[in-house]
């Protein structure tokens, strides 16, 4: 009797461990409330969801932010929001967007399709300046929306846009009809007081449409505090006595001494999207000497000089083991537009110098000089202020040294530095930083030779060289291929030529290096931005911040 | 009094050692101030590196000396011109006629209105790019000097104002002596003091001006030190306590400027 009630207990205690476990897979920790704290950097310029252009706004944006198509910032791939399903028309012309019914916006309006042509006419505006219409026209023309029926519509782009349903992953969608406006959102949270200079209180939106595994209501948070916190000492102090839960963007001298100090809590999550690069000024109508510009101009120049940078060294002494050497535009990050046959350049100077001999430099009592017997010496800009890239440049000014160049190094405030690469041409080289789009088609606008962010050479009226020509063909033809295949290889062939041509000198992809608290659950740290809180809505905190 | 002027001969010294340390620079530094040791960045103080080595593997004690260097040439080259510019401006204002004066005070109170580290960018941003490090010193004294006179152009005006009534000087012009003969050779001796202290009060302040330039990174070019841009590795400070020797620019910093002041109090009595 006594070994049936004992086996009776022990199959009780076995049948509540798996429930207990099942649970603990199916809906995670018990949602517990409470408060994120987060920081941004500076102020958001502005919290208009259409607007946005600055990182500040856009995260205020996402956590905001109710879309038709999310990007799952982990896998890469698209997963359903707002809109259940879509369906790509017309040679990606028109996109069909059959949305959730029974939604509403955070101040009880309802959710229709109503409310996704407004939206559409709305970034469609002119007057209102918003960065999401440029990405939706591929060629000049309206963007417009028409609503088939309170949960059907249909956008239509004026050319075609291969990656058309991508694009919405970045797209509010905002009210028709709530006077709130933009204010009544769709997403996990809306602003409930905003203190300028000081902080964004952001609190759960009790009509969040979504839900976890198990029907509990979404988001599981209370609500996030931002703070505006531009000093990153103090934010680093904060974090480790428990006042913020998430850190983004550590640079590596923080990351490696939040590892010393609590290695739980910070995460480097491998190469991100970021390359930093090196880039030489060819802009015919640059004020720079004619000499100097017939060296920019060559080929084998700039490969040399990309074959002397020692890239194992900017990774090591600038940041700290934090990054990898870059062998061309797109990061490792970018699972799905990498080119992974490309390799770094190969650090060699003896194999620089043969190069430069064959174009004609020689190298005199340890000066090199061009043909006609002007010692090799230029200038680069970068932006005052940046460490890293301060310290990049001293790296570089030594090992260009070594092939008897002479680099000066000149940091400038941003805004000088903007002005000469995009409007004076005055500059010879140029050290700086790009975060490319995940899609090739947010880089038109860097390797296209008409585009006014080609930055060594923008806003030509015909490509120059043969290979810049071949690679606006290869652009164009990835933009209006249909099949995915088709537009991996013509891609993959623009960073080929990148690689040989070297009119940006890649130099490394930096890592992505974050602070979660312990206190947090459900993390799923991405290189993808925001990379922390991408999935904030199942985010929980286990012991509330009294801070 | 004795005391006081112990501690002005201290200072004195010291100053004059700093100045000697940087003058000698080439000779005493163990390794060039650009050289990079990459197998060994930010090492602890060693027999080999005695302020161990920064991020880059330079030894920072050498260029602790060469910074001593630029910084101490710098400060005074820059504030020897302003005080130049301010005997000018001010001893004109003083002397000239009603309009010339009034032009000469608005342009002044207009340059101590405008702040002076943002003309410093700009005008830096628009200066030539290829240019040596030792032509980036001369150009950051050269605008540390042409842009910091008009405070004391004030006081060397309001100095010519206080003298120009006393009777040797109404004697000068009673025998038709020139205006400018008489700020040469009857005002300008008296000025003297004044001119003097000017230029002691600018020599910290330019020191500290280069520091913060440095500092936004706009001072002088990599890879020449100077204190500013040593101080950069303070940006961090939470990591001070696990590496205190960074602070040794600081300190040098503080003992010259603190000497600097000490030394000034006994020069204008002087």
């Amino acid at each position: 009797m006594r070994r049936a009630a004992t086996a009776g207990r022990v199959i009780a205690g076995c049948l509540l461990a798996c429930t207990l476990a099942a649970a603990a897979k199916i809906g995670g920790p018990t949602p517990s409330g409470g408060v994120l704290r987060l920081v941004i950097r500076a102020e958001p310029k502005t919290l208009d969801p259409h607007i946005v252009v600055d990182e500040a706004s856009e995260t205020v944006q996402y956590l905001t932010a109710g879309v038709l198509i999310r990007q799952n910032r982990l896998t890469q791939q698209l997963e359903p929001a707002l809109a259940e399903s879509w369906k790509v028309l017309d040679g990606r012309r028109a996109i069909e967007f059959h949305l959730r019914t029974e939604i509403a916006f955070s101040d009880g309006t309802p959710f229709t399709a109503e409310d996704v042509a407004y939206t559409m006419r709305r970034i469609a505006d002119p007057a209102l300046h918003s960065p999401y219409a440029e990405t939706l026209k591929s060629q000049p023309g309206g963007i417009t929306a028409v609503v088939r029926s309170p949960s059907v519509v249909i956008v239509r782009v004026p050319g075609p846009v291969a990656n058309l349903p991508e694009l919405f992953d970045q797209i509010s969608i905002v009210s028709s009809k709530s006077p709130k406006k933009y204010a009544a959102t769709l997403g996990p949270f809306e602003i409930s007081e905003y203190k300028a200079g000081a902080y964004l209180m952001l609190e759960r939106n009790p009509r969040y449409w979504k839900r976890d595994a198990i029907g509990r209501q979404l988001p599981y948070l209370d609500g996030v505090r931002i703070d505006i916190q531009s000093n990153r000492e103090t934010e680093l102090l904060r974090f480790r006595r428990g006042g913020l839960h998430l850190l983004n963007g550590l640079d590596p001298e923080s990351f490696d001494r939040l590892a010393t100090e609590m290695p739980g809590a910070v995460r480097d999550l491998g190469p991100a999207m970021d390359s930093e690069q090196l880039w030489f000024n060819q802009v015919k109508a640059s004020p720079i000497p004619a000499y100097k510009r017939e060296w920019f101009e060559n080929t084998a120049f700039r490969q040399a000089i990309s074959g002397a940078i020692n890239r194992a060294d900017l990774c090591r002494l600038v940041y700290r083991g934090h990054a990898i050497a870059a062998a061309g535009p797109v990061s490792p990050a970018n699972r799905a537009w990498v080119n992974t046959r490309l390799k770094p350049a190969v650090y060699s100077p003896s194999a620089s110098l043969a190069l430069l001999s064959r174009s004609g430099f020689h190298l005199r009592n340890g000066v090199l000089l061009d043909r006609a017997g002007r010692p090799v010496e230029f200038s680069v800009i970068t932006n005052a202020g940046s460490k890293s890239r301060e310290r990049m440049a001293a790296l570089i000014q030594q090992d260009l040294a070594k092939i008897g160049i002479r680099l000066n190094v000149v940091p400038m405030d941003l805004p000088s530095l903007i002005e000469r690469i995009s409007r004076t041409f005055e500059y010879e080289a140029c050290l700086l930083g790009q975060n490319l789009d995940i899609d090739p088609n947010g880089v038109l606008n860097v390797w296209r030779s008409s585009a006014p962010n080609h930055q060594w050479n923008p806003n030509q009226k015909s490509p120059q060289t043969a290979w810049e020509a071949e690679i606006d063909r290869l652009m164009d033809q990835q933009a209006a291929a249909s099949s995915p295949a088709k537009r991996k290889a013509a891609f993959d062939r623009v960073q080929e030529i990148a690689a040989e041509q070297q009119p940006f000198i890649f130099l490394v992809h930096k890592n992505a290096l974050v602070g979660i608290s312990p206190n947090v659950l459900n993390t799923k740290p991405a290189v993808l931005r925001p990379q922390t809180f991408w999935n904030v809505d199942t985010l929980a905190v286990i012991a509330p911040s009294s801070r | 009094m004795t005391a006081r002027i112990a501690a002005s001969w201290c200072a004195g010294s010291v100053l004059c050692i700093l100045l000697g340390v940087g003058v000698c620079a080439p000779w005493i530094a163990p390794r060039p101030y650009a050289s990079q040791d990459r197998e060994n960045p930010q090492v602890r103080p060693s027999r080999e590196y005695l302020l161990g080595t920064d991020e880059l593997g330079r030894d920072r004690f050498s260029r602790l000396i060469y910074g001593t260097r630029v910084s101490l040439l710098l400060a005074p080259a820059a504030a020897l011109m302003s005080v130049a510019i301010a005997a000018i401006v001010g001893g004109a204002a003083a002397l000239s006629g009603r309009w010339v004066r009034r032009g000469l005070i608005a342009v002044t109170d207009l340059l101590l209105a405008l702040p002076t580290i943002l003309i410093l960018l700009t005008v830096r941003a628009m200066l030539p790019l290829n240019v040596s490090a030792w032509t980036s010193i001369v150009i950051t004294s050269t605008l540390l000097g042409a842009l910091n006179w008009p405070a004391a152009a004030r006081v060397v005006r309001a100095g010519t104002e206080s003298v120009i009534h006393a009777g040797f000087v109404l004697q000068a012009r009673a025998a038709g002596v020139s205006d400018f003969r008489i700020y040469i050779r009857q005002l300008f001796p008296n000025l003297r003091p004044v001119l003097t202290a000017q230029f002691w009060i600018l020599v910290p302040a330019f020191i500290l001006t280069e520091a913060n330039l440095s500092l936004l990174g706009l001072g002088v070019s990599e890879p020449m030190p100077s204190w500013g841009n040593m101080l950069r590795e303070l940006e961090n400070y939470s990591a001070i306590p696990e590496r205190p020797w960074v602070l040794a620019p600081l300190a040098v910093l503080m003992i010259a400027i603190l000497c600097l002041y000490t030394v000034l109090p006994q020069r204008e009595e002087t």
